[in-house]
């Protein structure tokens, strides 16, 4: 094993790379679920989480420990194996996916290994990555079986279908991008939306010059929300009627774990669609002189938050609060310079866009939930069949030909 | 090659055994910690309150199967589709008419389908 180690450093540095990123997606994860309770509390005109630190910040760590500590049942008729397989599917094959996201262009050395932000770069990379996602649908079909309770029963059968349906607009709504880019390794798909037409329209997959995918970019973002379960297409939890859907029967973390893989597999599906249709970590404005300062956004981004922070903190009502936002504050303003440096601000950049433009996507599937109410279940079959299919399949058609067209 | 095969799949294994490991501890952590005061009335199968009334393992509608068998039958014709995307610029109109028949053949059993009642959930 050391003599294994010794002769790759290249599984160190990744044994590194996983540590730090399983804490980051684990960390965001957490204030996902404190975010989408921020914004959907002010769309609906509530304050949302306020009591557990200052401004709630603390009400993901509260929940966490609740989890744990909650009464561990399983209920009586459950098949206790397949019970338990289905939460740790669900979490594992969703934390699995992040690995082949690509964050960003640059490389890093570390321990004399040059090494780039991602886990690994697969020649199938969309393959893959499609292919971990769809597994997703045992968790919810197991979970659903396993429990020997009708409702649950009944959320299981209905998600399973659900999931399948959409998998397959899913699918075929990413091939208009596959003929843009002529690749499956999602590195070379970003590369090939480089560059601007007329000098200023980014050339990413949705506004590509042949055949721009906005059809494909519609199918695939209704089909991705419909994949991880959530509203408008909650069906397979359907407070309403079906309790709370496959994962009634479960307590404690099992039930949270159902939770995370939820979420991370919010996350993963935004990196997706940024890379797939809005050009991954390519910036929006080209490189000319008169948007150079451009490269100081995320800075500038920063020092604003930074800003309000201190702002805020002052005249925030608890002790803490007093203490710890401008202590935050102060912490940002630290990092805002660290980016202004010119070798860590070329290699921002990338990253930067990256997450910003996931961040988009991650508000816009809570922008959604706070908006839209949920299908009928007929609906939901009929948006994903009678709909998305054939508009998918209609943009593989048109791009096809808009490509062959166009190489004249 | 192998270099490269190493580079890039033994992160994604370590990744995925990284994933697995932490899901379980947390499946443990969560039998350990959390307490156990079970009843009979407490693991009974949920039903808003009610006495449970009969199995949850009982025959359910057949609707649910017939979606999967139309989702097996388009999935593997979409996955025709991956590898002729990947080479689709070397081909020309070649590739193109190809699929254009191909993609009518799919479409014939799509509107089939869709005549018998297949994708009506209410029929």
């Amino acid at each position: 094993m050391s003599n294994l180690v010794a002769q790759h450093p290249v599984l160190v540095v990744a044994v590194i790379k996983i540590a730090v990123l399983m804490f980051l997606l684990l960390t965001a994860l957490a204030y996902l679920t404190w975010f989408e309770r921020k914004v959907v509390a002010h769309i609906q005109s509530r304050w949302g989480p306020y009591r557990a630190g200052p401004h709630g910040l603390l009400q993901p760590l509260a929940d966490g420990l609740k989890f744990l500590f909650k009464e561990d049942v399983t209920p009586s008729g459950a098949d206790r194996f397949v019970y338990y397989l289905a939460p740790f599917l669900t979490l594992s094959l969703s934390l699995t996916a992040i690995a082949l996201i690509p964050f960003g262009p640059g490389e890093f050395k570390l321990f004399g290994q040059r090494t780039s932000l991602g886990i690994a770069n697969l020649n199938i990379g969309l393959l893959f990555l499609f292919a971990i996602t769809s597994l997703g649908v045992y968790g919810v079909a197991l979970a659903g079986w396993s429990s020997n309770s009708k409702y649950p029963l009944l959320g299981g059968l209905r998600s399973s279908a659900q999931m399948v349906s959409y998998e397959l607009a899913l699918t075929m709504s990413v091939v208009g991008v596959l003929l843009l880019a002529g690749s499956f390794n999602l590195r070379e798909i970003i590369a090939a939306q480089q560059g601007f037409l007329w000098g200023w329209l980014p050339r990413w997959n949705i506004f590509a010059s042949p055949m721009p995918q906005v059809i494909g970019f519609s199918c695939f973002f209704t089909a991705a929300i419909a994949e991880t379960n959530r509203l408008p297409f909650d069906l397979p939890e359907a407070e309403g009627e079906l309790v709370a859907g496959f994962h009634t029967e479960y307590a404690s973390f099992k039930f949270a774990m159902f939770f995370m893989g939820e979420y991370a597999s919010m996350i993963t599906v935004s990196c997706l669609a940024t890379i797939l249709f809005f050009g991954g970590w390519l910036s929006p404005f080209p490189q000319i002189g008169a948007l150079a300062w451009m490269r100081y956004l995320p800075t500038a981004l920063l020092a604003a938050g930074s800003a309000w922070l201190v702002w805020d903190g002052i005249r925030y009502e608890t002790l803490l609060g007093k203490i710890v936002l401008p202590v935050l504050g102060v912490v940002l303003a630290g990092l805002a310079v660290l980016i202004a440096l010119p070798g860590a601000n070329d290699f921002i950049q990338g990253p930067f866009w990256f997450l910003a433009k996931v961040f988009i996507f991650l508000f816009i599937y809570v922008w959604v939930r706070g908006t839209l109410p949920r299908f009928r279940y007929d609906q939901l079959m009929a948006v994903g069949w009678k709909l998305l299919l054939p508009a998918s399949l209609a943009n593989i058609v048109l791009t096809s030909f808009a490509i062959v067209v166009g190489k004249r | 090659m192998s270099g490269d095969y190493l580079q890039n799949y033994a992160p994604l294994l370590i990744h995925l055994l990284v994933a697995m490991g932490l899901a379980g501890i947390i499946l443990l952590l969560s039998t350990i910690v959390g307490y156990h005061r079970p009843t009979r009335a407490k693991l009974q199968p949920y039903e808003c309150g009610v006495r449970p009334t009969g199995d949850a393992r009982e025959p359910f509608s057949v609707k649910f199967y017939l979606v999967a068998m139309v989702f097996i039958l388009f999935d593997v014709e979409a996955i025709f589709l991956y590898p002729w995307a990947y080479i689709y610029r070397d081909l020309h109109w070649f590739g193109f008419v190809e699929m254009l028949l191909y993609i009518l053949i799919l479409l014939a059993g799509y509107i089939y389908l869709w005549k018998k009642g297949a994708l009506d959930w209410n029929r």
